[in-house]
């Protein structure tokens, strides 16, 4: 009797010893290594540094070994992780004009200053399954053959990254002609911290992109994949999408100048958006932006379209669909919070519901009398 | 302090920085100065997922010192596995000494539920709050309730419980019901059963709710007035049993119902471990007594 509740400690620890043993597998494999995750998993590892917001490739690889694979995990121990670190430094915006590119490409131009750079994409590929990745045969051996990637004599298409020589956005060549939207003027207040302050609303648009950036992809996916087909329709045209190096800078305070302290690979997505009327009463184009850490065009694309919806303030558009509604957005968009709150389900709610079968008995006697 | 024993080195006293446990020991100062009132804080990613107590846990490792003794409880009991995780989350990270015993804890942190033996003057209750709001349910927008509790505009919430009443004959919530907090503002109690409001008012003890994933957190003060939303010609009462506690024959406490066999025959137990277990211990001192004195004559 009473034997559901009793025992939890002794209980708490028989399944955590069996989860490592679940996690670990068949011992007659190999077991695995976070290199080789960092390696051959960089898109898992790039949407784990993107979600948890924490750009470390090898700490990202150890959350999803001990995560056994489980993103939403890997990204809450990432998270947890994250809040133990201190601030050290500031660093200084980032200029992404100035990628190393690994891809760029736009929709809106045939060719542009820079041009079109395809880089490593599934795009195009067909979606067979490739059984020789499951024999023990590596495909890319053949591969290794042709001159090393990292050759300063190989042929241009075999480069990883093009020479950081400065490739403008395709919203300046749009601004240069008048045509775009130009932004209301940068504020001098330092940028809003999200990780560190509680969310109030309403936000401005630098918060809003801090929230989207660390936002869950499935979530950000569907409400962008909503607004096309009509629930807060846009307009969009992918403008350009860019995804490479950039050199990360901070200024120490004893220093008094910039320093590069590492690389990091973001991608970018500018939107061109459907055009509306300014205040000087020109019609410009509107536009919604993506960056996120690492490798994730989908997450980009899909984060330039819910910035854009979010943006009915600024154009006089009204909130009838669920992506244009910050609270409905900005509150459910963490996965964190999100699979936290939907798993605490299933912690005992006997009061709770006691409560609810007292309630249901009484009213249920009272209808008989 | 990190050659407490039992203290996990890695971490600082109680997981979190002393900077962090200033915010939110400021946030706590300013929720006690406006009773009810909800304060923003900025929580922290814990190592317990969001919806398992995160908002209490940031209070209570912001306001333990060395020297005091916790209590953890999920649905009144302390061996229930989330309550056991809690426990021994702060039994690593602050090496404190913990009890079971109601009387002997400085902080308690709870999840549902407020113990059955009455709180002391100097004692602090946590709670851990999933939804701090207690209008959400009726107005899904935050930038609305924050006007509608500066307007102090409650109107909807007795609308609600109006309307429950000619639906039903009662209002139909059984827990986290609103309460009144110092004339001022509708505050959500956590999702305590409805018999336990009565605790509320006026408690000797300090209580303080967290909500970890909303970042809100509020306080009621010792000797505040709590009152129960309800009307006069309706007024609020709590949950009855027509049985009694299986264990320690209780009468006067929250009781959980527990199923014993697949053709219906069910039980009911204290939801409350540690009450019904000194109700238990007194039970067999007292028959032991009763049998010393049969014996004797």
């Amino acid at each position: 009797m009473y034997v559901a509740v009793k025992g939890g400690e002794k209980a708490i620890d028989a399944a955590h010893e069996l989860l490592a043993k679940k996690r670990r597998g068949d011992r007659s494999l190999e077991a695995l290594d976070t290199r080789q995750i960092e390696q051959q998993l960089k898109l898992s590892v790039d949407r784990v540094m993107a979600e948890g917001s924490l750009y470390d490739p090898p700490l990202a690889a150890l959350a999803i070994k001990q995560a056994q694979g489980d993103l939403v995990e890997a990204v809450f121990l990432i998270r947890a992780y994250r809040s133990t670190l201190p601030r050290l430094a500031t660093g200084v915006p980032v200029d992404i004009t100035g990628m190393r590119l690994e891809r760029r490409i736009s929709a809106t131009f045939k060719d542009l200053p820079g041009g079109q750079l395809l880089g490593p994409t599934y795009d195009y590929t067909h979606r067979l399954l490739d059984f020789r990745l499951m024999a023990d045969g590596d495909v890319t051996e053949d591969a290794q053959d042709k001159p090393s990637a990292t050759d300063e004599t190989a042929p241009e298409t075999q480069r990883p990254y093009s020479p950081a020589e400065g490739t403008p956005s395709v919203a300046s060549l749009l601004r240069q002609q008048d045509l775009m939207e130009t932004l209301a003027g940068e504020s001098n207040s330092p940028a809003p911290d999200l990780s560190r302050d509680p969310l109030e609303y309403p936000t401005d648009r630098r918060t809003r992109l801090q929230a989207l950036a660390r936002g869950d992809e499935g979530f950000l996916l569907a409400l962008g994949y909503s607004t096309q087909r009509g629930y807060g329709r846009n307009h969009p045209f992918a403008g350009e999408i860019r995804q490479g190096l950039v050199s990360l800078c901070i200024v120490p305070e004893e220093l008094g100048f910039e320093i590069d302290i590492g690389d990091l690979e973001l991608t970018e997505c500018c939107m061109v958006n459907q055009f509306s009327v300014q205040a000087d009463g020109k019609a410009r184009l509107s536009s919604g932006y993506g960056l996120v850490f690492g490798n994730n065009e989908r997450k980009a694309m899909a984060m330039a379209l819910v910035d854009r919806s979010l943006r009915i303030g600024e154009f006089d558009e009204s909130a009838d669909s669920p992506a244009q509604q910050e609270e409905f957005v900005l509150s459910h968009c963490d996965n964190v919070e999100a699979s936290g709150f939907v798993s605490h389900l299933k912690l005992p709610h006997y009061v709770d519901f006691q409560s609810e079968l007292e309630l249901l008995r009484r009213l249920r006697k009272e209808n008989q009398e | 302090m990190t050659d407490r024993p039992g203290q996990d080195e890695a971490y600082n006293f109680a997981y979190l920085d002393e900077q962090t446990k200033r915010m939110i020991r400021r946030a706590i100062l300013k929720g006690i100065a406006i009773p009810g009132c909800q304060i923003p804080f900025g929580g922290r990613e814990m190592p317990l997922p969001y919806g398992w107590g995160t908002g209490g846990i940031q209070v209570t490792a912001s306001i333990l010192g060395p020297d005091d003794c916790l209590k953890v409880i999920d649905q009144g009991a302390d061996d229930t596995t989330n309550a056991v995780s809690i426990r021994r989350f702060f039994e690593r990270t602050a090496g404190i000494r913990s009890t079971l015993i109601t009387e002997e804890a400085d902080v308690i942190q709870t999840r549902h539920r407020i113990p059955e033996t009455p709180l002391k003057a100097g004692q602090t209750l946590v709670y851990q709050v999933p939804i701090p709001e207690p209008l959400r349910f009726i107005e899904p927008s935050e930038t609305a309730t924050r006007r509608m509790h500066a307007l102090e505009d409650y109107g909807v919430m007795h609308l609600k419980l109006y309307e429950d009443i000619a639906r039903y004959g009662h209002v139909s919530t059984a827990y986290a019901y609103p309460v009144m907090v110092n004339q001022r503002y509708v505050m959500d109690p956590s999702p305590i059963p409805k018999f336990d409001n009565p605790k509320l008012h006026m408690s000797p003890a300090l209580q303080l709710f967290g909500a970890g994933r909303e970042k809100r957190l509020y306080a009621l003060p010792p000797y505040t007035r709590v009152e129960s939303l309800d009307f006069e010609d309706f007024p609020f009462e709590v949950q009855k049993w027509d049985e009694q506690c299986a264990l320690c024959g209780a009468t006067d406490s929250f009781l959980d119902e527990v199923i014993t066999d697949d053709e219906g025959s069910r039980l009911f137990v204290c939801s409350d471990t540690d009450y019904c277990q000194k109700r238990q211990k007194r039970l067999t001192q007292s028959s032991s007594e009763v049998r010393k004195e049969e014996l004797a004559s």
